[in-house]
């Protein structure tokens, strides 16, 4: 028997997902709906995130911090299960998948992969618990898209180091215990790990923000912070390690994007079916269905691209170009969706009271960080042509 | 502690839940199907008692093949193994027979101190089943619990009903049953989730349980559905002019519904 239509899974992908697939996603679902979407709306009002060290911790109860990594404490789930998690939790809001995404494929990854093993076993257990929380400082002020030129130095001393310069739009920033901070030195650029505290470390929070309210972003201020040698991540040699761990967590934003998009999918839907005008509900309008018959198209085309990319990282063969791929696609789709799915609501597209023109600016932010539109086209152009057109 | 729990599986009360025309049991189809929320607080009570004393916690539920969802998920909250009672025979089987077969399958878990189970599911909402567990065990029943403690042997339960509360006590072995008020279920964490598949799930037939077919199911039923019919649309509901003596009225509506 083919089963019957589901407007909430059209292409009915979840007869791709295992038991223990869906476990998960429902899992992250319940969370979200009990403990954020409650109060969500109006944390992105006052641009704030209360409480983010309780939900550090009641997220790392469930297991989601840093859940695709092994040993240490975390899930040690797949790429799939960790995508199902981003999706869900960017279904609610893209600050708080941020959230996750910096903890565990930024700041947990780099320890993970690049870090000593005392390193390791010193902030992992607690940081996929959700007692200690992590940032990742790559940005500066005057370089973004071309983070190899940037200027944050770290210079030996004895056995110590010392590291100068700033960071900027650091997300998790001022509720970090440990940052993750990269910094030119004599043999290129290095990481290391710096804890809240040191002297002449402070992570001023950023104001005035627009999009991703709900989220931590601050600055970092290194002033001659002074370092032990084995605060520097050993594994971790030249650009291509910040850019490995961004990879990381742009594979969670090829399916974080999804959520959000579906949010507003399901919420115009709803509407359109509810709002009468001429004395029609919206749906009943041609150009109303059109509309939501777009974004249908767009938002679980692009849960088919992110399952596909998920099962192809499962299996070890997944090229960075097609993470790009996948971002560069997934996101422009997700706020195309929003977009439309404002105009659908009306003036009510533009309240709080609805999580459209939420999810919309936020995604403002998702378009802009882990690698502009523009960056991630011109890596498909080069993955393309063979020529590189990042500079000159 | 060993504790047993009792588990089942519902149709979502956020679904809409039917009866089927032809013999008036449960549409499992109409509905999506959920692990019974009484039940998950059960469960969730089993754990912590587990994790304060020790022991081992054994789901038990009987339904149809759906019903391993229900148990996969009481295993990924933490609980360490399930007796799954399957049968096409069981289809229709009223409180009685379902106490029958239960209380066989609790049989065949070994060492049991304590059996929890849910107060009334939130489909047939009989609420009769543990305590008719209880008396095929002979075993002390405490129902209504929104609090457990244990003192050595002796089980302590705070029994919340329309009248009151009482304080009942009785030793172990005892059979439980718990009101919504008695924790908040924890979510599954993921370990939980991706360790339940490897965790042992012993599916039995009523044959198995050394039951006759003929005894269980819609045929043998103590009780049966004659007709059923959807609930009426609600009505306008009751208005009350305030003429200075509205509050009163509200107030006697109130003690009239036994309400307050
Ligand atoms: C809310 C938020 C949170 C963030 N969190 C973090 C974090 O935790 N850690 C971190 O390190 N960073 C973080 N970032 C920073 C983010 O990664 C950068 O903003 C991003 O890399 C872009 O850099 P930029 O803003 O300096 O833009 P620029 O690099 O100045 O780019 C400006 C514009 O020029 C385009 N452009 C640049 N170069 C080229 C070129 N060669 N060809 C064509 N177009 C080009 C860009 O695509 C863009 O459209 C965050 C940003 C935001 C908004």
């Amino acid at each position: 028997m083919t089963p019957r239509f589901d407007p909430h899974d059209p292409l009915d992908l979840d007869s791709q997902l295992s038991a223990e697939e869906i476990a998960i996603r429902d899992t992250v679902r319940a969370f979200c709906a009990d403990r954020i979407t409650p109060h969500i709306g109006e944390w992105f009002e006052r641009g704030e995130l209360p409480t983010a060290r309780e939900l550090a911790k009641e997220m790392g109860r469930l297991g989601l911090l840093g859940m695709h990594l092994e040993g240490y404490g975390c899930a040690g789930a797949s790429a799939v299960h960790y995508g199902l998690a981003c999706l869900e939790l960017e279904a609610c809001d893209s600050g708080i998948r941020s959230l996750v995404s910096v903890q565990g494929s930024l700041a947990m990854f780099a320890i993970w992969r690049f870090g000593s093993e005392e390193q390791k076993r010193r902030w992992l257990p607690g940081m996929a618990a959700g007692d200690t929380i992590g940032c990742f400082g790559l940005t500066e002020p005057d370089h973004g898209s071309d983070p190899g030129s940037m200027r944050t130095s770290a210079r030996r001393d004895g056995d110590d180091w010392v590291l100068n310069g700033r960071k900027m739009w650091i997300t998790n920033g001022s509720i970090a215990d440990v940052a993750v901070v990269w910094a030119r030195t004599d043999d290129g650029i290095r990481g290391f790990l710096v804890p809240a505290g040191t002297p002449g470390f402070a992570a001023p929070l950023m104001h005035r923000k627009l999009s991703l309210r709900a989220s931590v972003t601050s600055e970092l201020v290194l002033d001659d912070v002074r370092l032990p040698a084995d605060a520097m991540l050993p594994e971790a040699t030249g650009l291509g390690a910040p850019l490995r761990c961004l990879n990381e967590a742009r594979y969670g934003i090829v399916w974080g994007s999804v959520g959000a998009g579906r949010t507003a999918l399901e919420t115009a839907l709803e509407y359109a079916g509810s709002r009468r005008q001429f004395d029609r509900p919206l749906a009943a309008f041609q150009l109303t269905q059109a509309k939501l018959a777009d974004m249908t198209l767009r938002v679980h085309n692009a849960s088919l691209l992110a399952l596909h990319l998920g099962r192809l990282k499962d299996a070890g063969r997944l090229r960075p170009e097609q993470v790009s791929y996948g971002k560069l696609n997934n996101v422009r789709e997700a706020l195309d969706v929003c977009r439309t799915a404002r105009t659908i609501l009306g003036a009510n597209g533009i309240s709080l009271e609805y999580p459209v023109i939420r999810h919309m600016t936020n995604l403002e932010s998702v378009l802009t960080y882990e690698g502009t539109v523009e960056m991630h086209t011109l890596v498909l152009g080069q993955a393309l042509t063979g020529i590189p057109a990042f500079r000159g | 502690m060993n504790i047993v729990v009792l588990v089942k599986q519902v149709p979502d009360t956020w679904s809409e839940r039917k009866l089927t025309d032809a013999d008036h049991t449960l549409d499992r189809e109409a509905a999506d199907a959920v692990l019974d929320e009484i039940n998950e607080r059960a469960v969730e009570e089993a754990l912590r008692i587990k994790e304060a004393q020790g022991g081992e916690v054994t789901v038990v539920s009987m339904g149809p093949d759906r019903a391993t969802d229900a148990i996969r998920k009481a295993l990924s909250m933490g609980a360490d193994k399930a007796v799954h009672v399957s049968d096409e025979a069981l289809h229709g089987s009223d409180a009685v027979q379902t106490a029958r077969v239960l209380a066989k399958a609790i049989g065949t878990v070994e060492g049991y101190d304590l059996i929890l189970a849910g107060n009334e599911a939130t489909d047939g909402r009989a609420g009769a089943v543990p305590a008719m567990i209880a008396e095929l065990l002979g075993l002390p029943q405490l129902t209504q619990a929104r609090k457990v403690s244990f003192d050595g042997s002796t089980v302590t339960v705070e029994r919340e009903t329309e009248e009151g509360l009482t304080t009942v006590q009785a030793s172990l072995p005892a059979v439980v049953s718990v009101t919504e008020k008695i924790n908040e279920p924890r979510y599954p964490s993921f370990k939980g989730i991706m360790a339940a598949k490897k965790k042992p799930v012993n599916t039995v037939t009523v044959a198995d349980l050394g039951i006759d077919a003929g005894e269980v199911g819609l045929a043998g039923a103590l009780t049966t559905v004659l007709e059923a019919a959807p609930k009426p649309p609600r009505t306008a509901g009751e208005r009350v002019e305030d003429d200075g003596t509205g509050g009163t009225k509200i107030a006697e509506y109130l003690v009239g519904q036994k309400l307050i």
